[in-house]
């Protein structure tokens, strides 16, 4: 039977802070552009210019393809690659972080836009209409009547995609970044005690991520009562 | 055939039901009416134990309901019920809606089960719609399969939850009469229902509930020509000025 | 830009000398297809169990039903593919434990691979089940107890029936990301598809082409899979079901 051995953790518990920071930083950093972007993305998708719709939908459908994974070996592997030669980035200059929160703010995006969509075709056609009515034009008709009913309904969605990015920042394992989850498991092969430092680790995120959702859950119910 | 005595429902501190005693004969047809939320649709439930209650007693043919050594599905499955929402199975033919609990419950043979639900069908004058599904029908064709469903199984008895209420009205009578057919055949029924001109007509008594309590239950004349209570007053004469 | 695009490489003979770099992508595709089709099989029967687990009338079942959906949904995937591959052959009982340490590689990745994504998917199609079960009208399952069928008929013959119908678009989406989360397992080492590029920008200098071949191979699958199953969506369609249009 496997003797465990706890030791070596209280010793890790600063670099594991300081990758949690990492983790944390990637996120917040990728839900705000995500969102932001998405959004624009969702309009484009819902407007009548048919090139910018074409664009979003084309956007959208592509990053739905593929997998995160690939997605951020694109960023780690190519784009540095790819900004040395254009804009004579120097050589092996550090970019990952940078890579990271791109890669995921675009890729995210496409999830947030479908979200949004969703959210703004719930509002009903009448409310524009009661806007266009009141002589709003499209700007203010979306930011006054239809976007804050739209991301009233969206936040408990919004929210959970934020706890799935916060899992999914995990995988900038494939660039060695010293996220929470790369600082984790570095300092077990160091120590010789994986088996204790995952379990750790999946446990701090469960306790995490269930809080979390247990959050919005709460929310979510408080939302459809009030 | 259907007993009722003393029974008390409550969900947590929510009393339900109280004190509710009543019978039906054999061959009798008995209307529950009452306010909307006076706990109607929950007593019809209890009669054949799709709600648990916590105190008092329902004997149908003499078996005891609330027993936990009753075997309720078996019971059930020759005490016919019709729903307010149809509640017919979508994925099924209408065929096959009336052909699956003979088969898997009574086991009889589909081929058996077949020919009588065609028989039931074209007793409720839909024969021509078996092949379909019941999305693709009429409200008011909906419910007269799910009163030949319930009839597929040769039930002793048949309880009836406002059968009519989510029907057009130009629909009402086309189950209506089906209904009256079968108390005309001596059929037991307990319905549901607001349809007062068929209580008039059809039932042998009427039961009138309000805060969860039966409030009255008399015959139907006396019902209707001199009620007892203030509240089923109220009732008939809001109910009759349409 | 000095970048010399080369397609031909695919055909040049690769490093480890038997076949062509063409070949290398071939075994990853193989590898990513049977891996996430044998997970979707656990995942589907998984899944629809503890689905039902969660709307049962008994409170310890629905319970762990709902624990298992937590711990599946709360952990990242890839710290449970860590501890599929790493941690759980140190806890198994020794021999057990020394047999998946002595096999085969390749066996001991995909294995792990497998259970990971089969639970981890199974997690989500619960999800979708339970929705699907609870959003079908609560009068159905009454209607199919009346009529004098057990609970399991009733979900065999009513609840079940209909709600595997309306969780059919649902487990699309779930079903193309088993495919997309498959890539998370070249991280142990498995030469799916996403390892598989990543060995070709190592051993060829194109790193472009290498990547848009294996980007484009899971466009396919995304494609493919859609078309499959809005033929399966389109089988189980229940005529006149709104909804089921
Ligand atoms: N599951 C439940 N939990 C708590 N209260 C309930 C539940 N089901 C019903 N009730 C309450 O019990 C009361 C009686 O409900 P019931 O459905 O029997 O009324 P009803 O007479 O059939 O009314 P209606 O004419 O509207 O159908 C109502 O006040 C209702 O709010
Ligand atoms: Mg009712």
């Amino acid at each position: 039977m496997y003797e465990f051995d706890w030791s070596s953790i209280p010793g890790a518990l600063p670099f594991l802070a300081k990758g949690m920071l990492v983790s944390l930083e990637i996120m917040v950093a990728a839900v705000v552009i995500g969102i932001v972007w998405g959004t624009l993305l969702a309009m484009m998708r819902l407007s009548s210019i048919k090139p910018l719709s074409w664009f979003a939908a084309g956007y959208v459908n592509t990053f739905r393809a593929i997998p995160l994974v690939m997605v951020l070996l694109w960023f780690f592997l190519i784009v540095p690659h790819l900004l040395e030669q254009l804009l004579g980035v120097p050589r092996g200059t550090d970019m990952r972080l940078g890579s990271a929160i791109a890669g995921f703010a675009l890729f995210e995006a496409a999830y947030y836009s479908e979200i949004i969509r969703a959210g703004i075709q719930s509002v009903s056609k009448g409310q524009m209409a009661a806007a266009s009515a009141l002589g709003m034009n499209y700007w203010q008709s979306m930011r006054l009547v239809v976007l804050p009913q739209a991301f009233r309904n969206m936040v408990p969605l919004l929210l959970t995609q934020g706890i799935i990015l916060f899992q999914d920042t995990s995988l900038v394992y494939v660039s060695a970044l010293a996220d929470f989850f790369g600082t984790a498991s570095k300092v077990g092969d160091r120590d010789g005690r994986l088996v204790e430092m995952l379990l750790f680790a999946g446990a701090v995120y469960f306790v995490l991520c269930f809080s979390a959702s247990q959050l919005v859950r709460f929310y979510q119910k408080r939302l459809k009562t009030a | 055939m259907i007993s009722i005595n003393n029974v008390n429902k409550h969900y947590g501190a929510f009393q339900v039901l109280t004190d509710c005693t009543t019978h039906v004969n054999k061959g009798e047809v008995v209307v529950v009416c009452g306010p909307s939320g006076s706990g109607k649709s929950t007593l019809i439930k209890c009669v054949n134990g799709l709600e648990p209650f916590q105190s008092g007693g329902i004997t149908v043919n003499g078996v005891a309901v609330g027993d936990p050594k009753t075997n309720l599905s078996k019971l059930r499955s020759h005490v016919g019920m019709v729903f307010q929402n149809f509640e017919l199975f979508p994925h099924m033919s209408i065929a096959k809606n009336l052909s699956i609990a003979q088969t898997k419950v009574l086991g009889r043979d589909l081929a058996e089960a077949e020919v009588k639900g065609l028989q039931l069908l074209d007793r409720v004058g839909l024969k021509a719609h078996a092949h379909k599904f019941p999305g693709q029908l009429s409200g008011g064709q909906q419910q007269r399969v799910a009163i030949a469903r319930a009839l597929a199984m040769d039930p002793i008895c048949m309880l009836f939850d406002e059968p009519t209420s989510a029907l057009d009205p130009e629909m009402i009578n086309e189950v209506l009469d089906v209904m009256t057919e079968l108390a005309q055949e001596g059929m037991t029924m307990m319905c549901v229902t607001h349809e007062m001109g068929f209580a008039k007509r059809v039932a042998h008594r009427v039961v009138f509930m309000d805060h969860g309590r039966i409030v009255e239950d008399d015959s139907k004349e006396a019902f209707f020509d001199s009620p007892r209570s203030e509240r089923a007053h109220q009732f008939l004469a809001k109910i009759l000025q349409h | 830009m000095a970048y010399n695009w080369n397609w031909e490489v695919f055909l040049q003979p690769s490093a480890t000398g038997s076949g062509t770099y063409f070949d290398w992508m071939v075994y990853g595709f193989k590898t990513t297809i049977g891996l996430s089709l044998t997970a979707w099989l656990i995942a589907l029967l998984l899944g629809a169990l503890v689905g039902v687990l969660r709307t049962v009338p008994n409170k310890l079942l629905s319970g762990i039903a709902a624990a298992y959906v937590e711990v599946f949904r709360n952990i990242p995937l890839l710290v449970q593919l860590f501890l599929w591959y790493f941690v759980l052959p140190e806890l198994l009982p020794t021999e057990l434990g020394n047999a998946f340490k002595q096999s085969n590689p390749f066996v001991q990745q995909f294995l792990s691979s497998m259970l990971c994504l089969g639970l981890f998917t199974s997690a989500r199609v619960a999800e979708q089940v339970r929705s699907g079960i609870e959003s079908l009208p609560r009068g159905q399952k009454n209607a199919g107890l009346a009529i004098g069928f057990t609970l399991p008929q009733t979900y065999r013959y009513v609840l079940l029936p209909m709600a595997f119908r309306l969780v059919v678009p649902p487990l699309t989406s779930e079903f193309l990301n088993i495919f997309k989360n498959s890539a998370v397992c070249s991280t142990i080492g498995l030469l799916e598809l996403a390892a598989q590029g990543r060995q070709l920008v190592d051993y060829t200098a194109q790193p472009y082409e290498s990547f848009i071949a294996v980007t484009l191979a899971y466009v396919v699958i995304n494609v493919t899979v859609m078309v499959l199953m809005r033929r399966v969506e389109a089988r189980v369609r229940v005529p006149g079901f709104i909804g089921g249009k």
